[in-house]
């Protein structure tokens, strides 16, 4: 038996998914194609005079080997920041999940930080992490540990990945706990019956019944790695020391409305464009399988 | 203003003679918050109550790339303002952007005299053939600032000469050796390090005169003056005896705090500085390397100018004219140069602040205007013109880091910055053929 609804004629379908067709093609496709148009010429930044330069923009950026190295710096920072954000999440929702009294306040306090903007997040690490009045970097001399990320690559990863993640981490937080509280409890109870513990528990039934959850907050969690994180990264960083923070979407920003150099940054746009919709791909054809719904 | 003429229409119609309401409306956006913008706000608030032709609106657009960015993006709406402030990295792209600037010179007329502005000052803003192409604002040129109280607490005489880099070495061995933290730290290290260090130098930090000559010009800086200096800061470094702070002006609240002895930085740090300091301090020239010039030439300025917008009215134009005709003024331009410690831009109100005794008042805030005077200057000292310069420093910024953290030598670093910036230059140059 046919489970989906079905129309019998097209107008009706039509009229319902137009309105999304609408704001789909105004606020995606249009600029999208913009950007395409842009990215195969070198404008000016006043717009006074175009230059055809066919893939020229494309052939300027892969050769650049700065730029190659930049993919390489997106990677590790949206895979950081997925696993931190998407980590400590799950490990606050299931240890929330357990909690009987108090579980309301312990909630909203976890909620919170989502509603911090990210460039003010930014500056909140920045100033705790600031190389002479920090107040980490204060505690972190004591214990002997020279903190300066001003000029320590590593370091000043590490700074962005946690800065980016902990507003992040409500928001998973929150999926997470909806995902263990939909599992029912009789499941778990007839496993802890037949002597199964916390472990097994998790891994064999919790694990696979919450997958749906993780696999979306597997893509979003993605995306926004990758795009939303500029104020972060702006306000701490600006992409240094040297290029070790610079991820893709950064350097979209600083050629575009540093360099004026628009049609490089269009460039980057759909090379970026293009890799996450390849990533979405990729998730759907091959994470999704395992997951079940 | 479109709406002049109906409104002019109007009142010659109903008989009013209300001068304010025929005022033609001048567009200034400019970049200033906090003491400076309460600083522009009284300038135009000066012009607009002394005449009742035109009426000057200031509005801030944010920081200088935000104002550049308002700017651009309102000129491809056709909105532009009449007079946008640019900084001074940005001069190659407002230059190549015939069609949408009105070179100043053209918009001051006939009786414009270009020679009564300070020749280094107005020099970054000049076309090859010597015409002002805008306004010179606010420029500033760095120094080095001393912490007296730090000198004496590590047994140095204060008054200890600083003028070249070999005497402020043995004096950075000193404060180390007195278990100093922060002997030396900077602010804008490509500004001071390297632009202003060639100009003072007299060697060339780009090919076709830094740029003047054409766009089709190359970075110079990795020659060995540069690399030496960047070489011995990044000893400097690994010792302990320079600190690294950051790309701006990090370093100056180090400074500020007490914590560091000498602090490269502008001039225009005075305000900031005299506000804070709980120690005293001092302004001192700008070191040089005894051993590659007998004598310094002059430095480079930094800061923004006024660049006015084209597709305005005539009598848009004629009230630009007249604002910066008033902001040119010897008294103005004198109180903003007091108030500021940003230089004069013409002569005479450097003449002007002395006369009402400022630098006796004040010890050391001549520093920067002798520095920037005291020689004619060559085609290696008149400013930088380059296309993109804003990323380029940023490219500087990430190269110098890598020396500074220990993993370049100068050399390198400087080789890499120059292939990476004439990349960008290349690109500039196309987009502006």
């Amino acid at each position: 038996m046919e489970k989906r609804v079905t129309f019998k004629g097209i107008w009706l379908p039509l009229l319902l998914v137009l309105p999304q067709i609408l704001i789909t093609a105004i606020f995606f496709f249009y600029p999208a194609g913009q950007a395409i148009w842009q990215s195969l010429f070198i404008p000016d930044p006043f717009g006074l005079s175009m230059q055809w330069v066919g893939l020229g923009n494309f052939e300027y950026l892969l050769s650049d080997r700065f730029y190659r190295a930049s993919f390489i710096t997106t990677a590790v920072f949206s895979i950081l920041v997925t696993v931190v954000s998407m980590g400590v999440a799950l490990y606050l929702a299931i240890l929330a999940d357990r909690l009987i009294k108090g579980s309301g306040t312990y909630r909203t306090l976890l909620i919170w930080p989502y509603a911090v903007a990210p460039a003010v997040a930014g500056v909140l690490w920045l100033f705790m992490f600031n190389t002479r009045v920090g107040v980490v970097t204060w505690y972190l001399g004591l214990l002997g540990y020279d903190w300066n990320h001003v000029l320590n690559e590593g370091e000043a990863m590490g700074l962005v990945v946690v800065a980016s993640a902990w507003g992040r981490i409500s928001y998973n937080f929150l999926f997470f706990l909806a995902g263990l509280q939909a599992i029912p409890r009789s499941v778990i109870e007839a496993a802890a019956i037949d002597g199964a513990h916390f472990w097994t528990r998790f891994r064999t039934i919790v694990w696979p019944l919450l997958s749906p959850t993780t696999f979306f907050l597997l893509v979003v969690n993605i995306i926004y790695a990758f795009f939303e994180t500029f104020g972060v990264i702006h306000t701490i960083t600006s992409g240094g020391p040297q290029q070790a923070t610079t991820i893709l979407v950064y350097k979209v920003y600083s050629d575009g409305f540093v360099g004026q150099d628009l049609g490089s940054s269009a460039a980057q746009s759909v090379i970026l464009l293009v890799i996450v919709s390849l990533l979405t791909v990729i998730q759907f054809k091959y994470i999704e399988r395992r997951v079940h719904y | 203003m479109k709406h002049t003429i109906s409104i002019l229409a109007a009142s010659a119609v109903l008989g009013s003679t209300q001068a304010a309401m025929a005022a033609t409306e001048i567009e200034f956006w400019h970049a200033f918050t906090g003491r400076l913008g309460e600083l522009v706000a009284e300038q135009v608030e000066g012009f607009n109550s002394s005449q009742s032709d035109y009426t000057v609106v200031a509005t801030h657009k944010g920081n200088y790339s935000e104002t550049l960015n308002a700017g651009i993006a309102a000129f491809r709406a056709g909105e532009q303002p009449d007079i946008l402030m640019v900084f001074e990295v940005g001069t190659a792209t407002m230059m190549g952007a015939k069609g949408a600037i009105k070179p100043v010179y053209e918009v001051m007329g006939d009786g414009f005299d270009q020679s009564k502005y300070i020749g280094s000052v107005k020099g970054y803003y000049t076309s090859p053939e010597g015409d002002m192409l805008s306004l010179p604002y606010n420029s500033s040129t760095p120094v080095l600032w001393v912490n007296r109280d730090k000198l004496q607490e590590a047994g140095i005489d204060p008054d200890t000469d600083l003028s070249t880099w070999e005497q402020v070495g043995t004096v950075l061995d000193q404060l180390k050796d007195a278990g100093v933290d922060c002997p030396m730290t900077t602010a804008w290290q490509s500004w001071i390090h390297l632009e202003n260090f060639s100009a003072y130098h007299d060697v060339p930090f780009a090919t076709k005169s830094n740029g003047f000559d054409g766009t089709d010009t190359e970075l110079a800086f990795n020659s060995p003056a540069q690399v030496a200096h960047i070489s011995a800061m990044g000893e400097w470094a690994q010792d302990g005896k320079f600190i690294y702070a950051g790309r701006r002006n990090e370093g100056g609240a180090n400074f500020r705090g007490g914590e560091c002895a000498l602090f490269t930085e502008s001039s225009a740090g005075y305000a900031g500085i005299k506000a804070e300091a709980q120690f005293d301090f001092e302004v001192r020239p700008l070191p040089y390397w005894s051993a590659v010039a007998s004598e310094p030439q002059n430095t480079i300025i930094g800061g923004a100018s006024l660049w006015v917008m084209e597709g305005q009215t005539d009598e848009e134009y004629a009230g630009v004219a007249a604002f910066m005709n008033f902001l040119s003024s010897p008294e103005i331009q004198a109180k903003w140069h007091q108030d500021t410690g940003y230089l004069p831009i013409t002569s005479e109100a450097g003449e002007l602040t002395r006369e009402q005794g400022f630098y006796e008042a004040n010890p050391g805030t001549d520093i920067a205007v002798i520095q920037m005077t005291a020689k004619e200057p060559t085609a290696n000292s008149k400013g930088l013109r380059l296309g993109s310069f804003d990323q380029i420093r940023t490219i500087i910024d990430e190269e110098l880091e890598a020396v500074w953290a220990g993993d370049k030598d100068a050399q390198a670093a400087l080789d890499s910055a120059v292939e990476r910036g004439n990349a960008l230059l290349r690109r500039f140059e196309q987009a502006s053929r």
